[in-house]
């Protein structure tokens, strides 16, 4: 292990290293496997030879990969972009262009935070994964650099403190534990169970039993996950966005800027309705599909709904998306939708198009116009035959995706056609907002420059 | 083309008929071989009365597939708007897509052996929105590669930040 201090002091221009000590967190993996080897292999045929050989070769080895690694590990900010650079025989070197950076987030998992240290994420849009991750980092250095790599992605002064917060929403411990069972597919598990447990009682066949544990240890891991990774979920506003704050074991900071949400989901499962409960979910650019990020594109797992919506007005300036009128689908609709018909709506207003559905899990969806990336209409040969059509408004991937479905096909074609007029408008009126939108020109054209007409 | 979704007034393009030969010469690549096969061996297995039978109804699938893609040739279509690009496509499932050119992220043009040899190649646009399904194929080489360079230069001049 090396003596070297973290400069955290010094300007973002200089390259700096990761936390030292670092390789020990990164190799407990290796060392862990190590130990399985060695478990396996004593078991079999008892000796201390193996012991020795683990800690003589073994750890040494995992230690001074760590060590290297972490020695080739560097970062810094040259001309504007954070630049990465990792690899012991093979270089990599990444930039992140700071301008184009839709999220921060702060990751601890567990044994991270024994040692004080933290994660670094930084989330650019388009990309599938996380654009680069800074593992690890003491706490103190990892918050100072977020609100750093902010500012500067926002263009105000590097040097700005960390801005002052102030928490909108608390969720208790008892609304996360009871939203996570108040589902369809939990309250299914356990009528199966109880089923299952009755039947072989009756039948005196206790074996039958066995048949219940996969599910068990399923829905029971993952109503454990959910609680665990929404334990204490905190929302609090600052001026670089919303900060959003969760998990027991493995905490995550996240600051989502305003400007950055590309639409919005108010959810509401049929069993929340009578504690008048919703979760909000956001589409933004850095977050993808939410692949391997978990509960990362939540804005608010549970929360009733008059706090939710005004959490949404931190999001979604001005907008209040309860106030938008929507207009049902036609009767004929039912042919069609039998369930869900009479819940369909759509409407926009001069800032955002809002969709509603589904009858037992309700969903109002939002996009603000300026956030629309195209605009789709689809019919399939059912709503041919009853003359109707859906409109889709496309925005950056997420788990939020809009559409209006089953209205008339007339007035959907209208529609579509207005709300690409209404979309071409928030662009050309949009002001170049620091937070609001990015600076620069987007990503390459493919021959862009050439061919002028 | 129909009303809704490909309105009369904008400057409607038909993609190039040759598409739709090579979708003609592929079926026909694929049916008749599988065809033979399943007659002589229901013909070998079962008797040639059943061999006759499955022979029809390969004939049948294979006229209606070859009528269906005519159709589909004539579904598709797309129109340059001053501030957009409309494409308009489907038989079963209509669709028609508005992508605005400052929404454009990039261009890509596709040709592969065969499409080369019938001289069609695809554009495709990519929004910043996956479901954003913007591709028109078979456009003539020398189209294809002028639509590419206005659209690169439109999405260039109305560029949008996300």
């Amino acid at each position: 292990m090396t003596t070297t201090q973290e400069r955290a002091a010094a300007p973002l221009e200089d390259f700096r290293r990761l936390h030292p000590l670092t390789p020990v967190l990164r190799g407990w993996r290796v060392l862990a496997v190590l130990f399985a080897l060695l478990l396996q292999n004593s078991l079999r045929s008892p000796g201390a030879l193996d012991v020795l050989v683990f800690l003589g070769v073994g750890v040494p080895v995992a230690l001074a990969y760590g060590w290297l690694s972490w020695r080739f590990t560097r970062f810094g900010v040259v001309d504007g972009d954070l630049t990465l650079e990792t690899g012991v025989l093979f270089r990599r070197s990444r930039r992140v262009t700071l301008a184009r950076l839709e999220a921060v987030d702060v990751v601890r998992p567990l044994f991270a935070r024994a040692l004080g240290l933290a994660e670094l994420r930084l989330e650019v849009a388009g990309a599938g994964s996380t654009e680069a991750a800074l593992a690890y980092l003491s706490e103190p250095h990892a918050h100072r650099l977020r609100s750093e790599l902010l500012a500067r992605a926002a263009g105000i002064d590097a040097a700005t403190p960390e801005a002052p917060e102030h928490v909108l929403v608390r969720v208790p411990l008892s609304a996360v534990v009871w939203s996570s069972v108040l589902r369809g597919p939990v309250i299914a598990g356990i009528l199966w169970l109880v089923l299952v447990i009755a039947g072989a009682m009756a039948v005196g066949e206790l074996a039958a039993l066995g048949l219940v544990v996969p599910l068990v240890l399923g829905t029971g891991g993952a109503l454990v996950t959910y609680v665990m990774s929404n334990f204490d979920f905190t929302v609090a506003e600052s001026p670089d966005g919303l900060r959003l704050r969760h998990g027991l074991l493995e905490t995550r900071a996240q600051t989502v800027a305003p400007g950055r949400v590309q639409a919005v989901r108010v959810a509401q499962p049929l069993l929340w309705r009578r504690r008048g409960w919703v979760r909000v979910d956001v589409n933004v650019a850095g977050y993808g599909g939410g692949q391997g990020s978990g509960q990362s594109t939540t804005l608010l797992p549970v929360a009733p709904r008059p706090v939710a919506l005004s959490v949404l007005q931190h999001v979604l300036p001005g907008v209040d998306i309860d106030a938008v009128p929507l207009a049902g689908v036609p009767p004929r609709a039912r042919w069609r939708a039998p369930v869900q018909w009479r819940q369909l709506g759509v409407g926009a207003d001069e800032r955002v198009f809002v969709a509603r559905r589904g009858r037992f899990f309700r969903e109002l969806m939002a996009v603000p116009h300026a956030r629309t990336q195209s605009v789709r209409l689809t019919r399939g040969p059912w709503q041919r035959r009853l003359g109707l059509a859906t409109v889709h408004v496309d925005t950056a991937a997420g788990p939020v995706q809009v559409e209006a479905a089953h209205l008339d096909a007339t007035e959907a074609r209208q529609l579509v056609e207005a709300q690409a007029r209404r979309a071409q408008q928030a662009r050309a009126i949009a002001v170049p907002q620091r937070w609001m939108t990015t600076a620069q020109s987007p990503p390459v054209l493919e021959q862009g420059q050439g061919g002028r007409p | 083309m129909e009303e809704a979704f490909a309105p009369l007034g904008e400057n409607w393009q038909p993609v190039s008929p040759r598409l739709r030969d090579l979708r003609r010469l592929l079926l026909v690549a694929f049916l008749v071989p599988g065809a033979l096969v399943a007659v002589v061996a229901v013909g070998l297995g079962v008797g040639w009365w059943l061999g006759l039978a499955v022979l029809v109804v390969a004939l049948a699938v294979g006229a209606w597939a070859w009528w269906l893609l005519e159709r589909s040739y004539r579904a598709w279509g797309y129109a340059e708007r001053a501030e957009d690009l409309l494409v308009t496509r489907g038989v079963l499932i209509r669709r028609l897509v508005i992508v605005p050119y400052g929404r454009m992220q990039l261009v890509d043009v596709n040709a592969g052996p065969l499409d080369r040899r019938f001289g069609i190649a695809t554009v495709q646009l990519h929004t910043a929105a996956a479901a954003t399904d913007a591709t028109i194929p078979g456009l003539p080489p020398a189209e294809a590669a002028r639509l590419r360079e206005r659209l690169a230069a439109l999405g260039e001049a109305r560029s949008a930040g996300l």
